[in-house]
């Protein structure tokens, strides 16, 4: 089992350092730098600024002390956020874009799951058909709709609830954002849990657990729901990275101090540093997940662990 | 194989509604402008802000702040997205057949590293990839599709290889070679007709998603650019002056919505029905 992790492991990191590579040199191969503002710079002032970040050194060189700087956990200085660190500023946004996102897989896993079983049980009937349909709209309707619709109903409309904004621990503004991010992924679980279901539910052991005289809600819930609990599992890799490119336009609709405004600011400014730090942190997560689900995989289905 | 799908889908009358209303869609997006004496960009100033149905003015979506008409732009916008998708769709298909059908043609150690290439840019957040090519190398109309559909061939990759390596061990295959034709000439004239279904089924499912990524991208401001514009650039307008105009947001949301429920619920009976085929 050790050696199975350990083997995944080996396998994500040349996953990250290919994406930090890519992402590193397509920014420098675009044209426009970071001190590009409205009104340009003297050149001496320019060019010790560029001395100052390094900037005057050759590429690979650069990249190098890039590299060299990871190793020792520095993600170098912001151009555009003058004298932070990025690691202050990912360290301030990170808890917003955590809490919102693992808040939204929790609720598509139990709002996914939930649905998926009970949709299961009567495969065809009203109830089936009913839920799989909004469960098809909401494969249908990304992100950056279902937010803005929900703020227009419960913000605008009902004055229920906050139309965006934050403030620290008013959980209150996490509801709707956390809402509008789940939706697809929800959807997304449902049908799936409900196919795995139905697979299951026919096999002869199943049959073999009613015919002992099981209760129906063991041999559904514990019999049938763990096997086919797997491809929702293999399924949580790709509703990771999902998660994380909706959060990039959930965190912009309803204001949200999160780290995906980094990005397309960050891209636009030519703030290089902070646009691969943010890579970075994105990659090392849909890297985690994976590995996680690989091992919670090998846990599972002891027939993979020699794979 | 294509024709076997169509008794099979004939049952089923939520596709067929799907079908149908895809078609009126189509019909719309395409007709709809002409029927409208405005275009896409022309200004009534007599009617800015103006709530749908407006009939004597013809606006019968409303306008938006500038004035313009909210129906032709909403037309407009889903020309641009579905011909985006279609256009994605097909580089995504290029690569994705070719990539596919060369390593299960070939198989062995070849096919070992190209499957093993697509694992890990399996595991890449491309999307990001794609942000920062859009950011930096200005929003040209081209780059829109290309970058998306290089993304979207994994999938389509993945199936053909699979539907390949079955394809080469039956017998007209076996015999295509016999008769001593080349590689080359047996992967285009006795496996590529052979992988139509599949790839058409694939095709239909990719279409909804580039889409998505289309307006994602436009949502973020990095899509389609003014004049022109796609259902996610609408979408995001209509987001910033939904207290006031809420037209503007629903309309273009509404028919991006039902598109995509269209086309992903055409592709799940066509992929069904594929499947109740193969057994």
């Amino acid at each position: 089992m050790s050696r199975y992790a350990l083997l995944r492991l080996l396998t994500a990191l040349p996953t990250l350092l290919l994406l930090v590579t890519l992402s590193f040199f397509l920014m420098r191969l675009a044209p426009g730098g970071p001190f590009d503002g409205e009104r340009s710079l003297p050149p001496e002032i320019e060019a010790s600024l560029r001395a100052e970040y390094h900037l005057d050194e050759p590429l690979p060189q650069q990249y190098l002390r890039y590299l060299g700087g990871l190793l020792r956990g520095d993600l170098g200085p912001s151009f555009q956020y003058q004298g932070f660190r990025v690691r202050e500023l990912i360290a301030a946004g990170l808890p917003v874009s955590l809490s919102l996102g693992l808040l939204a897989m929790a609720l598509a896993l139990l709002l996914g799951g939930a649905t998926g079983v009970v949709a299961s049980l009567r495969p065809g009937s009203v109830l089936d058909r009913g839920l799989m349909s909004l469960a098809m709209l909401g494969i249908s309707v990304p992100s950056y709709v279902v937010g803005p619709l929900l703020v227009l109903l419960f913000a605008v409309l009902l004055r229920w609830l906050p139309a965006g904004g934050w403030e620290p621990g008013r959980w209150s503004d996490l509801l709707l954002p956390v809402l509008a991010l789940a939706l697809p992924q929800i959807a997304a679980i449902a049908r799936l849990l409900r196919g795995s279901m139905l697979e299951v539910l026919r096999q002869p052991y199943i049959r073999t657990a009613r015919a002992k005289g099981l209760p129906e809600s063991r041999v559904v819930l514990v019999h049938a729901l763990k096997p086919a609990l797997l491809p929702v599992l293999s399924y949580l890799g790709p509703a990771t990275a999902g998660l994380i490119t909706g959060s990039v336009v959930v965190e912009q609709v309803f204001g949200l101090p999160g780290i995906g405004r980094y990005f397309v600011q960050g891209a636009l400014n030519r703030d290089y540093t902070l646009v691969l730090g943010v890579v970075l942190v994105y990659g090392a997560m849909i890297v985690l997940f994976n590995f996680l689900v690989d091992l919670l995989y090998g846990l599972l289905d002891p027939r993979l662990r020699r794979a | 194989m294509a024709e076997g799908l169509w008794p099979l889908l004939r049952r089923d009358r939520g596709a067929l509604l799907a079908a149908a209303l895809l078609s009126l869609l189509l019909l719309l997006i395409l007709l709809g402008p002409l029927l409208s004496p405005y275009a896409v960009d022309s200004i009534d100033f007599d009617a800015d802000w103006a709530q749908p149905p407006q009939w004597a003015g013809r606006h019968w979506f409303g306008t938006d702040g500038l004035g313009r008409d909210v129906f032709v732009r909403s037309l407009e916008g889903g020309r641009v997205s579905l011909l985006v998708g279609i256009a994605a769709t097909a580089v995504s298909l290029l690569i994705g057949v070719a990539y596919g059908a060369i390593a299960g043609y070939f198989g062995g150690r070849l096919d070992e590293l190209m499957m093993r290439a697509v694992d890990i840019l399996y595991a890449l957040p491309f999307l990001f990839l794609v942000i920062l090519l859009m950011v930096l190398f200005g929003r040209e109309f081209w780059l829109v599709f290309v970058a998306i559909g290089a993304i979207n061939w994994l999938d389509m990759a993945r199936i053909v290889r699979g539907e390949t390596l079955a394809l080469k061990q039956r017998e007209f295959v076996l015999a295509a070679r016999a008769s001593g034709l080349g590689d080359f000439a047996i992967l285009w004239g006795q496996i590529l007709p052979n992988l139509l279904g599949t790839v058409a089924v694939v095709a239909t499912l990719t279409v909804p998603q580039v889409i998505l990524t289309e307006s994602f991208l436009s949502f973020l401001g990095l899509g389609v650019q003014e004049p022109a514009t796609s259902w996610g650039a609408l979408v995001n307008d209509g987001a910033r002056e939904m207290e006031r105009t809420p037209w503007t947001l629903l309309f273009p949301a509404g028919l991006l919505a039902l598109t995509l429920l269209c086309l992903n619920r055409l592709g799940d009976a066509l992929s069904d029905a594929l499947e109740r085929g193969a057994d």
